[in-house]
């Protein structure tokens, strides 16, 4: 009865266990809104909501690709280090007399760079997974960051770069309402076109899919330099939130990130996941934190039901999966 | 189905259970963010705050990230600007990234103040300082050059590279040792433990071997420095190789009274704790508003006077406290 | 089909042999190398403080080496090592005259009781151990927190007895070093050498067949887990021994140094090959680089760059040497 059982014997289960799983997400998501907003008088609130967005947003960008790469059965975890290499590339830059709109595609380029080689590594040397290749990456990058700047800081970015982490459109937060279209074309991605059926194809079956005409090694490497990508769009986010960077910011993130996507239904074992399920969830995550935040609940208490939320939703989905296969 | 409820009943209970410890809503509500949870220092700071705020009559909110990082301390500064608090004193994780955030508490309303680690001046009205930095730097030099009878190598072991409170008393230290005074005292390294056990007893042990005539150690950091002491008790190097720095009197207790340290400083974070709430309190009520001259009594501290630092003001705690065999034991059970 | 797998398992096993030498011959060079930029390196000193400063990653590497040999991973490792170091340091604290053995076994135990849970996790209710044990990881972590109430438990709160756990020696060998010994002994002739061992590669191989032939998955991914926490509770008494002190944040992210040294050693994370002598190589490759990188004077901030260089090309290496006798072997092993 180990995940090793249901993955052979998924196929029949799989409709009911998403239909299922969404739902759940759903009422977690609602339960939540609920009691925070028992709990604190000032959660219920349009303008706090919005601007409880702005907080956790920047990870979410990482999530989404993320869900490319779980779905696969790999997982990247030195995205924290390519926010970290690609932020401090565009402060230097900018200081070193670079216009700011090119600092920040230098910026952009070295999280495509970063995924890049994670891919090409990763695909060019198959007997090391994923994992161990951006295990060495993460320090690696985390590295040529901290000899780039030493122990200084940079910042000094001219005004209008806030705008990314802190400006409003029309009352909404520009990293919501970018949020929005950019998870609308990840779901379109995956649910609507050939690439994302190749992604589900080859997370269920690599060399099957290999055999059947899909070339799994150049997917591969396109999924890493998309994350790899779109790291550096939450690097640009985070830097304007800071107003600086340094070589150590936005350590653990990987770790966030990989929760929100695996919470949202995503396993890692590869070929089964949506991308409504991890938009849920990075809400859930977000709100949750934001509203025992509210309520000034210990951050030691945030992380323990932060833990068991992860556990007892799972311990859920895969319950489902048992009482529907009993019923067979 | 039954399990999904009773799962999600937990849970609801569970936050429900958490929620109880929320603030209750009286006028005047101050806010304390330190560096990060589960350290004694950091503990000892709320507990100095909230004692401070509780003699003035309101409601303390003490916050602690789980990890020191500045994106958490973000975080937090903008679940206290939708509880509109009256003030949030905080000890930044990084002088410069809680600009934003902080500059848009400001606009709120809110008075902000830092205490322990100064974020930059732009970001705050004021800033509760422990010890001079100048002072803390040059006297650890002082101190080693007593130790090591005025001359050989000596090397400092720093928290991480990024610690702006570090690096300033670095840069003293090496102003002090500038003077001719200090001819032949040779600083051959500063090696970073950043705050880690492990890291922070292999840095010390290189030290030795790679300096095998190195006389003195100087750690201004807590873990650093028991980190140092513990490697120099095992090996037994007492009166060979000489340790200073700042620590916390129960961690370092166990070397000041076996030698290896003669003497090191610290001051009382209950007491900048204190002092934060007594000036958060006098720029909520505008008896101060963070200028130069301003003055106000906080509490058993009695009369402060905020002062003009480097582009910012601060208002000073006093001289750091020197902890020796003398007066440890006194100390080690308090903080 | 018995001689099938037996002529692969031999096949596998001189892979893995090239492989080793191969990593062997790439400590070497290492080593010649920092031997000329600093010649303590070589010294029984050094060695001494690089074996033991090894030994508590060691233990943890082959606990960590059982579980990913299953296909699965333990990210919790830090947490359970930082709880069960707690918890019995604080024991400690509170009644000196505690026998050091009983404080072993007290944090074996607690170590083991996080194992068991998570096991039963892993095994009974099919979460993926990454997520199970990322999960847990929060939970120990915030436990630890809770239960020391946010402060640490120092030197001079210890009995100098359990100090001793590791600090002392038995004919110059130091306890840390003979504790590691007598575990690899142990679990070299139980990985090798008894059926349960066995069942840990075959379940790892391949789950079904290895259901199928009759073996307990769910019971062998269980003990694997209970092992891992014993270890792991093992390993806290001894760090919170080494380092005299007990802090929340014990270890924080130790987990990957334990990950790295297993994939350094030859562990694949596909699940069913990985050997004792193996590992053996990776830690001391790791234990190298942590010792080494103080000693060779470089900049503290190249310090990362270079570990994450020379890990990344540890396994290029191996993956390139496996290759190669792969091919010469005509086995094509997809995936």
């Amino acid at each position: 009865m180990s995940s090793v059982n249901i993955q052979t014997e998924k196929k029949f289960s799989l409709q009911t266990f998403f239909f299922q799983w969404e739902w759940l997400l759903l009422l977690i998501f609602v339960m939540i809104n609920i009691i925070n907003a028992h709990l604190s008088p000032y959660y219920l609130n349009t303008f706090t909501l919005l601007d409880a967005t702005m907080g956790f947003l920047d990870k979410a960008f990482i999530a989404l690709p993320m869900a490319f790469v779980i779905i696969f059965g790999d997982i990247d975890i030195s995205v924290g280090s390519t926010v970290a290499l690609s932020s401090v590339v565009m402060a230097v830059l900018y200081n070193a007399g670079v216009p700011m709109y090119l600092a920040m595609l230098a910026c952009l380029s070295v999280g495509l760079i970063c995924g890049f080689i994670n891919g090409i590594l990763i695909v060019k040397f198959k007997e090391l997974s994923a994992i161990i290749v951006t295990l060495s990456t993460m320090i690696l990058y985390r590295g040529i960051a901290y000899i780039i700047l030493e122990n200084q800081a940079a910042g000094g970015f001219p005004q209008w770069f806030s705008f990314l982490g802190w400006g409003y459109i029309k009352g909404i937060p520009f990293i919501l309402a970018l949020f929005a279209v950019t998870a609308l074309v990840f779901a379109f991605l995956l649910h609507k076109t050939t690439f994302g059926r190749k992604v589900y194809a080859i997370g269920n079956n690599a060399v099957a899919s290999r055999f059947s005409g899909v070339k799994v090694d150049k997917m591969k490497v396109i999924v890493f330099t998309l994350t790899g990508f779109m790291t550096a769009v939450a690097s640009l986010f985070l830097t304007s939130k800071m107003g600086s960077t340094r070589p150590n910011i936005a350590s653990g993130y990987e770790l966030d990130a990989i929760a929100m996507v695996v919470l949202g239904g995503v396993s890692t074992s590869g070929g089964k996941g949506r991308m409504i399920g991890v938009i849920l969830s990075i809400f859930i995550v977000g709100l949750l934190r934001y509203g025992l935040g509210l309520i000034n609940v210990s951050s030691q208490i945030v992380l323990i039901i932060i833990g068991l939320l992860l556990i007892v939703s799972v311990m859920i989905s895969s319950l489902n999966i048992r009482m529907g296969k009993s019923k067979e | 189905m039954k399990k999904l409820f009773v799962g999600i009943l937990c849970l609801v209970m569970m936050i429900s259970f958490a929620g109880t410890s929320a603030a209750a809503q009286t006028a005047g509500r101050y806010a304390l963010i330190v560096k990060s949870a589960g350290n004694p220092y950091n503990e000892n700071e709320m507990k100095g705050f909230a004692k401070a705020i509780k003699e003035i009559g309101g409601t303390a909110i003490l916050k602690a990230p789980a990890e020191p990082t500045a994106e958490a301390q973000i975080m937090m500064i903008e679940q206290l600007i939708a509880q509109r608090v009256d003030a949030i004193a905080i000890a930044g994780n990084d002088p410069d990234a809680l600009q934003p955030a902080l500059t848009k508490a400001m606009k709120r309303g809110i008075k902000v103040l830092s205490l322990d680690s100064a974020v930059n001046p732009q970001s705050r009205m004021v800033h509760v300082n422990q010890a001079d930095s100048e002072k803390i730097g040059r006297s650890l030099i002082q101190g080693i050059y007593e130790m090591i009878g005025g001359e050989g190598q000596i090397a400092i072991l720093s928290a991480t590279s990024q610690a702006a409170n570090q690096n300033t008393w670095i840069e003293w230290m090496k102003k002090e040792l500038k003077k001719e005074k200090y001819n032949k005292v040779e600083l051959v390294k500063v090696a970073y433990g950043d705050d880690l056990r492990d890291k922070s007893v292999s840095e010390t042990e290189a030290l030795l071997k790679s300096y095998p005539n190195l006389r003195g150690i100087i750690a201004p950091t807590t873990v650093g420095i028991a980190a140092a002491g513990k490697v120099l008790s095992d090996k037994e190097l007492k009166g060979k190789v000489e340790l200073t720095g700042l620590g916390l009197p129960s961690e370092m207790a166990e070397y000041i009274t076996n030698g290896i340290c003669d003497w090191m400083y610290l001051w009382n974070p209950i007491d900048i704790g204190y002092l934060a709430g007594y000036t958060a309190h006098a720029l909520v009520n505008g008896e101060i508003t963070g200028k130069v001259g301003d003055t106000f009594t906080a509490g058993d501290l009695g009369k402060k006077e905020v002062i003009a630092v480097g582009g910012g003001t601060e208002i000073m705690l006093g001289a750091p406290f020197k902890f020796d065999a003398g007066n440890i034991d006194e100390w080690k059970e308090v903080y | 089909m018995a001689e099938n797998k037996s002529k692969t398992v031999l096949n596998r096993g001189s892979v893995q042999k090239i492989r080793e030498l191969g990593l062997l011959g790439f400590i070497v060079i290492l080593s010649v190398f920092i031997q000329c930029r600093n010649p303590s390196f070589l010294t029984a000193e050094n060695l001494n403080d690089l074996i033991t400063n090894t030994a508590i990653l060691s233990l943890l590497s082959v606990g960590m080496m059982m579980v990913i040999i299953t296909r699965g991973i333990d990210l919790s490792i830090g947490a359970t090592l930082a709880l069960s170091g707690m918890i019995t340091a604080m024991t400690v604290r509170s009644h000196p005259a505690l026998s050091p053995f009983l404080a072993l076994l007290l944090g074996t135990t607690i170590g083991l009781l996080c194992g068991i849970v998570i096991g039963f996790l892993v095994a009974k209710t099919s979460i993926l151990p990454i997520i199970a044990t990322l999960g847990m990881m929060n939970v120990f972590r915030g436990m630890t927190f809770l239960i020391s109430g946010g402060r640490w438990v120092s030197a001079h709160q210890m009995s100098s007895s359990f100090k001793h756990i590791a600090t002392g020696s038995i004919f110059g060998v130091n306890h840390l070093i003979l504790i590691a010994i007598i575990t690899y002994l142990i679990f070299y002739y139980f990985i090798n050498h008894t059926r349960t061992g066995r069942k840990i590669y075959a379940v790892g191989s391949n789950p079904q067949s290895a259901r199928i032939s009759g073996i307990n998955v769910d019971r062998t991914l269980w003990l694997v887990y209970a092992i891992m926490g014993a270890l792991t509770g093992l390993s806290g008494v001894l760090w919170v021994s080494k380092f005299a002190s007990a802090q929340s944040n014990t270890a924080m992210g130790y987990e990957m140094n334990v990950i790295a040294a297993c994939v350094v050693g030859g562990v694949s994370i596909a699940g069913g090959t990985g050997k004792v002598s193996g590992l053996l190589s990776g830690v001391l490759l790791l234990g190298i680089l942590n010792n080494a990188l103080p000693l060779l004077n470089v900049s503290p901030f190249w310090q990362d760059a270079i570990q994450g260089g020379i890990i990344l090309l540890a396994v290029i290496v191996g993956a390139l040497v496996r290759r190669n006798t792969d091919k010469k072997n005509l086995i094509g092993r997809e995936e």
